[in-house]
């Protein structure tokens, strides 16, 4: 993110939320040490480069792809895979646009590093469409009005497929409950709970 | 032609685009080569830029550039104001000048290959300011309050009067005195800002979220110096805005700045902290109601004066105290308008701008004087219902208020309310039902659009309006079918273009009004167009026929009276070669704007459930009864409304963006700590309209629908929360320890 260090407020060296995870999974590497530090060391390059290669099958393609190990799945998909049906709402981890199915399980894909998903199967809003045919999650989410403006409806509807396959949808107010890590701010919820329910009937 | 597609429940016809991930977003549009570019914001509320330590961050790895107010280029910065803009003031020129003016302004722009290059260099970016103490609390005895200079609209007044309130209330012998307070909000759609900006040679493209694309054009075309045709701006989905989107930022300058200087197409994209910073919010107001009734509840007198801030560099005012100017019947009425200049950003426009405000502290005044007289609040209202709009002297076009209380009072079951507050309980829960107006004015605009009939039979329609979740595509295509005579599978509407023929911003809820009725214009004179065409064809079978005794009926041309199926679109654009294409705009006749006051009017109803010992407020049901002219599209009409009451449980019980007032910094700057509803808060949520037609408006007879589906729901759960407690809250949000006092 790209906030000022003066505003943390932390004492020693900054570190992002990113490359605190990245000190968390054992994986320090010089992108972690403050700006001082990376000056002080650096004749030739600056920050040694560290990009990674992993592979990563994305709608039941597979990819090679070299990424930065502070990338978000978010942002390879976004960015360099031009997968751009997921939604970066917040960043934060806090709204759900960016919901995907990681190996079967709803994650907010803005705070998973891609660096820790080698090998894993990641389903998108792009994958659902067979052969012209919608899925009956997406079409319940047109006809029940599901959807307003449609910024959060690529994470909703991943959500919504977490939340069925979780045996979450038992009752409008189960989903209600399931759901409440996507927001929606046009309020289309009502529309959103009638969608997960219709389609959690059908499959 | 058979039914009418107006009024028709037409599934989205974009529906399809937004469930498979194929609605492109102004951050979808990746371009060739793009770098991309991240703000530095300011993190001192006031000051000044010292030092920015760029060559450190230069070094780093992809960096491209890094601009600050010391390597920018000096932007032109034409003049440049539109309806949309404040009438006093000059927008924010972006790194032009060493000053801060606030927390949170652009003080650098870092450009490299990547995004997570860019946000690193970002992060690292050491900057030094000579600081300040800025003053943001408009509560502050030092917060100077002006007189606004100017009206951005004639509504916005600064004072009003008739007859004597101020004596009036002193001598009324039942008075009601208060004073309410509403929190800042930010809008927080879920799409950030973003703008991908791409020149080639002095033409500039702007992929970029707007509600206004036809401004967003020449702003940047001021600001750069350049004729507006060179640039375009393209936005064919915005994920929500709610007014955010209806001014023009300085992120837009600063993406179009950052590719002249990199040469290469930048993209942009706004954090969701920096969406607290420069993007506009509802600003934080206080009001003061006074209102004067006789013990039979008639107002005799009612005073309404509101403050709202603004920053320093704009005087940013909107409608706040209006509603009250013509509500209700009462000889005696004075509201007053004032702004407090803070050393904030400037707000803007959100959902129901001034009147959700201005309304929550009449309607709470209005509940307030009906429990002191003892009256049913719907009773209240009653009695002072207007005839005609007592502060302009004008009929109201259409006004179904007493309409809407009916109807939705009966769906709520208002009448199993027992008066007494803390009277109704379910099990331990202490239960209280609310009623509150909505209004709102029936704007219009001119405008223009453009409709095309192909060979192939198909009509496209073009107007460079926006769809920021209401369903302008639907019931645009709604209105071109009906007018066309053809079925909406026909008929290709297109929007988000600037170059698209001229209309409005897409807000204030005047788009189906104004593009609507462009549409509607376009259509009759593309068929006078093919009319003319197949006249003046000599194998056409009405050749020589005179245009006076045709007749379209279904999209097919003939012979008034004659039961032939006619000519379609298609046999006549086929045999003469080349499209019809037909502009046309329209506006509201000025003589007619001139003789009626024009306003949406609703009735809000909701229930509470709160828990005496915790405090917890839970909405169970919110009923909204609305009399908006005509209906377009009663499936997107209810998912406005329902939307509206969402965004209303939001202010009264949530929303609030609270500042640190060492530094003006919005501490709650997240999507986790700026509360709003999720999915979990909804209750039972019911939109109904009343049958309402209202022949002046516009010819589709439509009063719009975005902002009145807010306004009056946050004083419907106010009322409701002193109903069940008998605890009178009068600052919104709402806390659960404003309700445990009681």
């Amino acid at each position: 993110m790209a906030e000022n260090p003066s505003e943390l407020h932390l004492p020693g060296p900054i570190m992002s939320r990113r490359e605190a995870l990245q000190v968390t999974a054992g994986a320090v590497t010089l992108a972690a040490l403050p700006p001082e530090t990376v000056a002080a060391t650096s004749s030739s390059p600056a920050v040694v480069k560290n990009d990674m290669t992993l592979t990563m099958t994305v709608n039941g393609r597979i990819h090679t792809l070299t990424v930065d190990p502070r990338q978000s799945v978010l942002d390879v998909l976004r960015e360099t895979l031009d997968l751009t049906g997921t939604k970066k709402g917040c960043n934060q981890g806090a709204c759900g646009a960016c919901t995907v199915l990681v190996d079967g399980k709803r994650i907010v894909s803005c705070l998973t590093l891609a660096a820790m998903h080698g090998g894993a199967q990641i389903e998108t809003i792009e994958g659902l469409e067979k052969d012209g045919v919608l899925h009956p999650l997406q079409e319940a989410f047109v006809e029940h009005e599901g959807l307003q403006c449609g910024f959060c409806t690529p994470g909703q509807i991943m959500s919504g497929l977490g939340c069925i396959a979780e045996g979450h949808a038992g009752s409008p107010q189960e989903i209600q409950f399931w759901m409440s890590g996507n927001i929606c701010r046009c309020g289309a919820y009502p529309g959103i709970v009638a969608a997960v329910a219709d389609a959690a009937g059908r499959t | 032609m058979s039914a009418s597609l107006i009024g028709r429940p037409l599934a989205r016809v974009d529906g399809r685009a937004k469930v498979t991930g194929t609605a492109r977003y102004a951050a979808d549009f990746n371009q060739p080569g793009q770098l991309y570019a991240v703000i530095v914001s300011a993190t001192v509320g006031l000051g000044r830029v010292m030092d920015v330590a760029a060559a450190e961050v230069e070094r780093m790895p992809g960096i491209a550039a890094v601009i600050t107010h010391r390597n920018a280029p000096k932007l032109p910065y034409l003049p440049h104001r539109a309806v949309i803009d404040p009438a006093v003031g000059e927008r924010l020129h972006v790194l032009q000048e060493d000053n801060v003016r606030f927390y949170g302004q652009p003080v650098a722009i870092v450009v490299a290959d990547t995004l997570d290059h860019a946000e690193r260099a970002a992060t690292a970016l050491r900057v030094t300011y000579e600081t300040r103490q800025p003053l943001v609390d408009p509560a502050d005895r030092r917060a100077e309050k002006i007189v606004p200079e100017a009206a951005t609209r004639a509504r916005a007044l600064a004072d009003r009067s008739r007859g004597d309130a101020d004596g009036a209330v002193a001598q009324a012998p039942v008075r009601i005195d208060e004073t309410y307070d509403i929190a800042r909000e930010n809008h927080n759609p879920m799409e950030p800002h973003a703008t991908i900006a791409a020149w080639n040679g002095d033409r500039l493209t702007l992929w970029s979220k707007s509600q206004y694309l036809v401004n967003e054009q020449a702003e940047i075309a001021a600001v750069f110096g350049l004729p507006a045709e060179n640039v375009e701006v393209i936005c064919p989905f915005i994920g929500g805005a709610f007014g955010t989107s209806l001014r023009t930022w300085p992120h837009v300058t600063l993406a179009a700045l950052a590719a002249r200087h990199v040469a290469r197409p930048v993209k942009l994209v706004l954090t969701r902290k920096q969406m607290f910073f420069t993007t506009g919010h509802r600003p934080r107001t206080r009001q003061r109601v006074a209102l004067g009734a006789t013990p039979e509840g008639r107002l005799t007198g009612v005073i309404h004066e509101g403050m709202g801030e603004t920053s320093r560099y704009e005087q940013f005012m909107e409608a706040l105290t209006n509603v009250t100017d013509y509500l209700y019947s009462c000889p005696n009425v004075r509201t007053q308008y004032r702004l407090a200049q803070l050393d904030t950003s400037t707000p803007n426009h959100m959902r129901g701008p001034g009147d959700a405000s201005g309304i929550f502290a009449l309607e709470s005044a209005m509940d307030e004087l009906s429990y002191k007289l003892g009256i049913d609040p719907i009773e209240l209202r009653r009695r002072n219902e207007p005839q005609i709009d007592e502060a302009e002297n004008k009929p109201f076009s259409s006004r179904s208020l007493m309409q809407c209380y009916e109807l939705g009072s009966e769906r709520f079951g208002w009448a199993r309310r027992t008066p007494k507050p803390r009277s109704m309980r379910d099990g331990r829960l202490l239960i209280g039902m609310g009623a509150a107006t909505a209004t709102y004015p029936a704007f219009h605009a001119p405008a223009s659009a453009r409709v095309r009939l192909l060979a192939d039979g198909l009509a496209e329609v073009e107007a460079a309006a926006s769809d920021m979740g209401p369903g302008t595509y639907t019931s645009m295509t709604q209105v071109a079918a009906e007018f066309l005579g053809l079925p909406p599978e026909q008929v290709r509407f297109r929007l988000g273009r600037s170059a698209y023929p001229q209309t409005p911003s897409h807000g204030g809820s005047w788009t189906m009004a104004s593009v609507g009725s462009a549409i509607r214009a376009a259509c009759l004179e593309a068929q006078a167009q093919a009319a003319r065409r197949a006249v003046a064809d000599t194998r056409s079978p009405l050749f020589e026929a005179s245009v006076g005794n045709l007749e379209w009926s279904a999209g097919h041309l003939r012979r008034r009276g004659e039961a032939s199926t006619g000519l379609s679109y298609q046999d006549i654009v086929a045999r003469t070669g080349a499209p019809v294409e037909a502009e046309g705009s329209a506006q509201r006749d000025p003589e007619v704007a001139e003789r009626y006051s024009m306003h949406s009017f609703g009735a809000v109803f909701a229930e509470v459930a709160i828990d005496p010992d915790v405090g917890t407020i839970r909405v169970r049901h919110i009923v909204g009864a609305y009399g908006i002219g005509r209906v377009v599209n009663p499936l997107l009409a209810r998912s406005q409304c329902t939307g509206g009451m969402i965004g209303g449980i939001g202010m009264a019980l949530m929303e609030r963006t609270v500042l640190d007032l060492r530094d003006g910094r919005p501490v709650n700057a997240h999507m986790a700590d700026y509360l709003m509803p999720v999915n979990l808060d909804i209750p039972k949520l019911e939109a109904l309209f009343v049958d309402e037609v209202d022949p002046h408006v516009n010819p589709l007879g439509v009063k719009g629908l975005g902002e009145i589906a807010l306004v009056g729901t946050a004083p419907a759960i106010a009322n409701a929360v002193f109903h069940a407690t008998g605890k009178r809250v009068r600052s919104l949000p709402i806390h659960i320890e404003d309700v445990l006092t009681a």
